[in-house]
């Protein structure tokens, strides 16, 4: 279970949260949804610990322990993941490598025993069938090259590789076309199930008809202003946030 | 500073780094005198019971040597060198081993420590390696194999007095006993070093490799190592270095001759992991050396391909001199600076004759307060019609104290020549080490990866055996960069 209580934060010494207060028992996806400049990308960067945001107070706890203590790896392997809103191009580095590295990086810090290339590839080639992507997908360099969507579908792989228990997704949808918004769709539905839950980020209700969340938050500078069921998406997306900050 | 990388630091302190091979072996050795001087010259070549020939040209070597100045147009900064503070020979006690039973067990141990079996059945499959430890070749493994399709494989000692006439046609016919002042040096007091002979029209079999360990105190290592490739021939050959951890300097001066007659292939790797200093500068190997490629065959082609990543000071710039029609050089380089090393390497591809090419990739990584210069001259001669060289030419700086420079020397009087530079200059960027560490990986290991995947366009030119532990030794030099 995530727990945040009166979260604030900083990016060069500009206040960007003003205390958040979000529970997402495990299970459950919850969506995020607000205006530009709202919080949003802060929050899922705060909960991944990257530098250069600055908690100022509040809380953060994963499963009972302190997240906000944590080196971004050390999340990882506790089963955070971040799917990026721009993931980033590692020239040179080959995908499957890459993937290889950070799977077994993670294995080898929850003490589970590291995948060989051979049982690594037959895990990756399962997964990019189930998410109808290319075979030399895993061949080329991380990101290098990759159109936008595609970019996009290698964060889901990543994902369904790394099967964290806790999925930061940061406009994931983005970019996407419908059809790989479907498939997005559904590498993050396959891996719903009570041990899984997720933070999904989006400025657009669409996402939500093929993830559909138990909870929808608003998010409006940089606190949460509104919270509800999913047809809080459907009313967000026929009268828009203007007004929200004021509620 | 993340935990991480504090305890890593901690350790370094501790063990003196990542260095893996900074042990030394206890050894009874026998020293020829410090200092240097025409006796000494004559003292080296009466151990080696070298030909009068031989003298002669160490004696011509050792005259030109004293009337040179050390060379000052690099970017390295180095207390001044006594040479009369050094010894120039040292060779473990006895007489020379015959077979490998006769090998000192403690030799045998050291080279097993290494990753270097000597013992033919434990060997890495498909590579022959000659083992120079300091002053002396102490083994050199499959030479049987080898010789049956014709290949000499031995120290240079050796072939001295069983293949002078060899020798005396090719030694110094790339480097002149004169060319500077380091293969000066090198040219009066060479003491081993690997001699490499493939016939005409013979493919070798085998990766050769020579295995280049420093152990002795105050000594210095000045190995020679002469490469020839008859019309048709084909060869890889691969060296390794190493050398125990010290607080002092220590000198390597080594010479390296390669000669491709028509359409023959040379194919030289390295990888350099001289100790490199502690991480306040303390010690390490001063790399002081001369590598030359002749192609003087048409359609011949010599490849540098080099991993550095040890030494204080890195000096080199392993050349091609295209004299044959339609020859071909390479330089692919990947040069490592952390905490006090300085390199300035690069390479000379000089067209002589039409239509011939060269590639030069060179990427420089520094880290720590280390400072990396890429050197490179390019030089079309009037009568090199259609020649063609591309540089590609990369830095990566890891942190705000270290230094990246790039200094190409392009010389072109062809008209119908064309040359081309291409340079970058760039950052680890933090958002490529968030977006590994987010995935698991540690800032070392995501370090690591990064430097690989830049490195990758030089790496995957090494030999297959010798990939894979260039990209740990990569790693394992940068520990402790980054936080």
């Amino acid at each position: 279970m995530l727990e945040i209580k009166g979260l604030t934060a900083t990016i060069a010494d500009k206040e960007i949260l003003r205390g958040i207060d979000l529970t997402v028992p495990d299970g459950e996806i919850h969506a995020i949804m607000g205006p530009n400049g709202a919080g949003k990308s802060t929050l899922s960067y705060v909960l991944s610990g990257r530098e250069g945001y600055e908690v100022t107070g509040g809380s953060v706890t994963f499963d009972g322990r302190d997240l906000l203590a944590m080196e971004p790896e050390e999340r990882a392997a506790a089963g955070v993941f971040l799917a990026f809103q721009y993931p980033v191009e590692l020239p040179g580095v080959g995908n499957a490598n890459f993937i290889r590295t950070a799977l077994n990086a993670v294995r080898r810090a929850r003490g589970e025993k590291e995948l060989d290339a051979v049982g690594f590839l037959k895990e990756a080639r399962g997964a990019i069938k189930l998410l109808h992507m290319p075979d030399d997908m895993l061949k080329r360099n991380v990101n290098v090259g990759f159109s936008g969507g595609e970019k996009k579908r290698n964060e889901i792989l990543q994902m369904a590789l790394l099967k964290p228990s806790l999925a930061l997704l940061d406009e994931t949808d983005s970019g996407l076309d419908i059809d790989a918004l479907k498939i997005v769709a559904e590498g993050v539905n396959a891996l719903r199930g009570p041990n899984f839950s997720s933070l999904v980020i989006t400025h657009y209700q669409r996402l939500l008809d093929h993830i559909v969340p138990d909870r929808v938050h608003v998010l409006a500078a940089g606190r949460i202003v509104r919270s509800g069921g999913p047809e809080l998406a459907l009313e967000l997306e026929a009268h828009g946030y203007a007004g929200l900050e004021a509620a | 500073m993340p935990a991480v990388t504090e305890t890593i630091e901690t350790i370094d302190r501790l063990s003196g780094g990542g260095y893996k091979f900074g042990f030394e072996t206890n050894i009874e050795m026998d020293f020829v005198p410090k200092g240097l001087n025409e006796d000494i010259v004559r003292l080296i070549s009466a151990k080696k019971g070298e030909p009068e020939w031989m003298l002669e040209w160490r004696l011509k070597a050792w005259r030109a040597w004293q009337g040179m100045e050390d060379p000052h147009w690099a970017r390295i900064r180095h207390p001044r060198i006594d040479y009369q503070d050094l010894h120039y020979y040292a060779a473990p006690k006895g007489p020379p081993p015959k077979s490998l039973d006769e090998v000192d067990p403690e030799l045998l141990k050291t080279y097993d420590k290494l990753g270097i079996p000597l013992n033919e059945r434990a060997a890495l499959a498909g590579v022959a390696v000659d083992a120079v430890f300091d002053s002396v070749s102490v083994a050199t493994t499959f030479r049987e194999s080898l010789a049956k399709v014709g290949v000499i494989f031995c120290p240079i000692s050796e072939a001295i007095r069983e293949h002078p006439d060899l020798v005396r046609k090719y030694l110094g016919s790339v480097v002149p006993a004169g060319d500077n002042f380091y293969a000066a040096l090198n040219s009066a007091v060479f003491s081993d070093g690997s001699f490499v002979f493939i016939p005409r029209g013979v493919r070798c079999p085998m990766e050769l490799s020579t295995y280049f360990r420093i152990n002795a105190r105050n000594t210095g290592q000045f190995e020679r190592t002469l490469i020839i490739a008859e019309a048709g021939a084909h060869v890889s050959y691969l060296e390794g270095c190493t050398a125990p951890m010290r607080d002092e300097n220590q000198l390597h001066a080594a010479v390296v001759e390669l000669v491709a007659l028509d359409e023959a292939t040379i194919k030289y790797s390295t990888v350099q992991n001289w100790y490199p200093g502690d991480s306040q500068g303390r010690g390490g190997i001063y790399n002081f050396v001369t590598k030359r490629g002749a192609c003087r065959g048409r359609k011949s082609k010599i490849s540098w391909t080099q991993v550095e990543t040890g030494s204080a000071i890195t000096w080199k710039y392993p050349s091609c001199i295209l004299q044959g029609e339609g020859s071909t050089g390479e330089f692919y380089s990947v040069a490592v600076t952390n905490n006090f090393q300085q390199a300035d390497t690069g390479t000379k591809m000089i067209h002589l004759a039409p239509n011939t090419t060269s590639t030069i990739v060179s990427k420089g990584i520094s880290a720590g307060q280390s400072n990396n210069t890429y050197r490179g001259l390019v030089r079309i001669m009037p009568r090199a019609h259609g020649a063609r060289n591309f540089t590609q030419c990369d830095s990566l700086l890891i942190g705000d104290r270290c230094g990246a420079h790039t200094v190409p020397y392009i010389e072109s009087r062809n008209h119908s020549a064309k040359v081309e530079h291409e340079a970058t200059t760039s950052k680890i960027a933090e958002d490529q080490l968030f977006y590994c560490r987010s995935r698991g990986l540690s800032e070392e290991d995501a370090v690591g990866l990064i430097v690989n995947g830049f490195c990758r366009d030089v790496l995957k030119e090494l030999p297959m055996e010798f990939a894979v532990e260039a990209q740990k030794l990569l790693a394992v030099s940068l520990e402790g960069s980054v936080g």
